[in-house]
C-alpha cells in the first residue's frame, strides 16, 4: 500500500508541476514594499514628461492587492446599501464586477494598443489600470461612508482625474500620433471615470425617494432596487409629483 | 601489497554469529496494525490531534505542530460550523438560504488559495497545504466570535448589542491576525512579511464583516 501511494505521489506531482507552473508568474511579484508603497502614490501624480517613454514596471503584486480591496470596499457598500442580489450572491457580483474590469478593460486597451502601435505590455498594461484603481478605492471607501452628493463628485473628479491623468500621460508618452493619442486616451479616460461613477450609484443607498410612490404597483421586474436622486432636483421632483398628484 | 604480506588469518578461528537480522516488529506490520485497531481509537487519535492544534491557534506560541502535521479537518470543521451559522440572515430568507452558505464556504477557501498563491510567489517557504492548514485553524476566534454574536443577538438587536458585538468581533479579528501572522510571517524572508500580512488582513476582515452585519430574520 505504501508503494502504491508513492506512485500515485509522483504521478499527481508530476501533473501539478506541469499544469500548474506557478514559477512563471514569480518574476511579477518581487517586490518590496516600500515599492508598492511608492508605486501607490505615483500613481495619483501625473507625469509632466511626455515625450520621453515613461517606465511602467510589469508588476501584478500591487494591482491584486488593489483588486481585492476593491471588492472588499464594494462588499461593504452592498450591505449597508442594503442592495438585493436575487440571482446570484454579493461576493460572486463583488469578485466579477472588479475582476471583470481589471481583466477585460486591460485586454481591450492592450488590443487598442496594438492597433494604435503604443508601446506597451500585457503585464505592463494590468498593472498601470490596476495603480489606477488605487484612487477608486479611496473615493468609494469615502463616499461609501459618507453620503454626500457633492462629495462624491469632488472627489470623482479631483481622485478619479489625477489617476485618469497619470495613466493618459504615461499611455500618451509611449505613442506616436495624435489620432492614435486621441483614441487610446479617450477610452481609457472614460472607461475608467465610468466605472467610478457606475460604482457609486448602482450601490448607493436608496433613497425612498417619490418615485417609489409614482411607479406603486408597476414596480419593474428587475430586482437590483438602486435609484438615487440628487439633492438639487429633489425639490423639484417634489412640487412636481405634487402638483401632478393635485390634478388627478 | 608489500604492507600486508605478513598479515594472516588464523586459520582455527571459528566463525560464529546469526547471520539473519532480526525483524523488527515495526514497518510491515504497523501499517497493518492500524487498519486493525477499533473505529474508536482512529476517531479519537485524529480528534486529539485536531485538538491540540485548537489550543496552539488559541494561545499562539512559535511552535511548528501546525505547520508539521498539517490536516484539514479542523478547518473544514470550523468552515461549515460558520457557514452554518451565518445562514438565513439575508432580508429574503425563503430565496437565499442556500446561496450564502455556498458563499461562506467559497469565501474561505477560495481565499486561503489566494492568500497561499501569494505567500509562494513572494517567495516563501512553505507548502500549499500547510497553508491553507493555518489559515483554516486561524478561522476558530471568528467562529467564536460569530457564537458570542448569536448569543448576544438572542438578547436583542439594540445599540448595546451592536457596541458588544463590534468589540468581540474586532479583538477576535485581531487575535485570528496575529495568530496566522505568528504562523505564516515566518516563512517569508524578513523585509517583506507585509506584503504577506496585508492579504491575511484582508481575509479575516472579510469574514470580521460578514459576523458583525449578520442579522438573524
Amino acid at each position: 500500500s505504501s508503494q502504491m501511494w508513492q506512485v500515485g505521489k509522483r504521478q499527481a506531482s508530476r501533473a501539478f508541476s506541469l499544469y500548474a507552473n506557478i514559477d512563471i508568474l514569480r518574476p511579477y511579484f518581487d517586490v518590496e514594499p516600500v515599492q508598492v508603497r511608492a508605486r501607490l502614490l505615483e500613481s495619483m501624480i501625473p507625469v509632466k514628461m511626455i515625450n520621453f517613454p515613461q517606465k511602467i514596471a510589469g508588476e501584478l503584486y500591487g494591482p491584486l492587492m488593489l483588486v481585492f480591496t476593491l471588492v472588499a470596499i464594494l462588499l461593504h457598500g452592498m450591505k449597508t446599501s442594503d442592495t438585493i442580489i436575487r440571482e446570484g450572491t454579493l461576493m460572486g457580483t463583488a469578485i466579477g464586477t472588479c475582476f471583470g474590469y481589471w481583466l477585460g478593460v486591460s485586454s481591450f486597451m492592450y488590443f487598442l494598443a496594438y492597433l494604435c502601435n503604443a508601446q506597451i505590455t500585457m503585464v505592463q498594461m494590468l498593472s498601470l489600470l490596476g495603480y489606477g484603481l488605487f484612487g477608486h478605492c479611496i473615493t468609494l471607501f469615502v463616499t461609501y461612508n459618507i453620503h454626500f452628493h457633492s462629495l462624491f463628485y469632488i472627489f470623482w473628479l479631483v481622485v478619479g482625474g489625477l489617476s485618469t491623468l497619470r495613466m493618459v500621460a504615461v499611455l500618451v508618452s509611449r505613442t506616436v500620433g495624435h489620432t492614435q493619442r486621441l483614441i487610446l486616451c479617450g477610452t481609457l479616460a472614460a472607461l475608467h471615470m465610468l466605472f467610478l461613477l457606475y460604482l457609486h450609484f448602482a450601490y448607493h443607498k436608496v433613497v425612498e425617494g417619490i418615485l417609489d410612490t409614482l411607479e406603486g404597483p408597476n414596480m419593474p421586474p428587475f430586482q437590483r432596487v438602486a435609484r438615487d436622486i440628487p439633492v438639487v432636483s429633489n425639490a423639484v421632483l417634489n412640487t412636481t409629483a405634487k402638483a401632478i398628484a393635485l390634478t388627478l | 601489497f608489500p604492507g600486508l604480506a605478513d598479515v594472516s588469518l588464523p586459520q582455527d578461528i571459528p566463525v560464529e554469529g546469526e547471520i539473519t537480522v532480526p525483524v523488527g516488529s515495526h514497518s510491515p506490520d504497523e501499517d497493518y496494525s492500524t487498519l486493525d485497531e477499533p473505529v474508536k481509537d482512529t476517531i479519537m487519535r485524529d480528534l486529539k490531534a485536531v485538538g491540540k492544534k485548537f489550543v496552539h491557534v488559541m494561545y499562539p506560541r512559535k511552535s511548528s505542530a501546525l505547520l508539521r502535521d498539517w490536516d484539514l479537518w479542523g478547518p473544514l470543521v470550523l468552515c461549515v460550523s460558520l457557514a452554518l451559522m451565518l445562514q438565513g440572515g439575508s432580508a429574503d430568507s425563503k430565496d437565499d438560504g442556500g446561496p450564502q452558505f455556498a458563499e461562506v464556504f467559497v469565501i474561505i477557501w477560495f481565499g486561503a488559495v489566494v492568500i497561499t498563491l501569494n505567500s509562494k510567489l513572494l517567495g516563501g517557504t512553505i507548502s500549499f497545504f500547510q497553508s491553507l492548514c493555518v489559515l483554516g485553524y486561524c478561522v476558530l476566534p471568528l467562529t467564536v466570535a460569530m457564537l458570542v454574536c448569536r448569543l448576544v443577538l438572542l438578547a436583542g438587536a439594540g445599540t448595546i448589542s451592536f457596541i458588544i458585538r463590534f468589540l468581540v468581533v474586532l479583538a477576535m479579528f485581531g487575535w485570528s491576525t496575529l495568530a496566522s501572522t505568528a504562523f505564516l510571517a515566518d516563512s517569508q524572508p524578513p523585509n517583506r512579511k507585509a506584503l504577506v500580512v496585508y492579504p491575511i488582513f484582508l481575509f479575516y476582515f472579510v469574514i470580521s464583516w460578514m459576523i458583525l452585519t449578520f442579522t438573524p430574520q
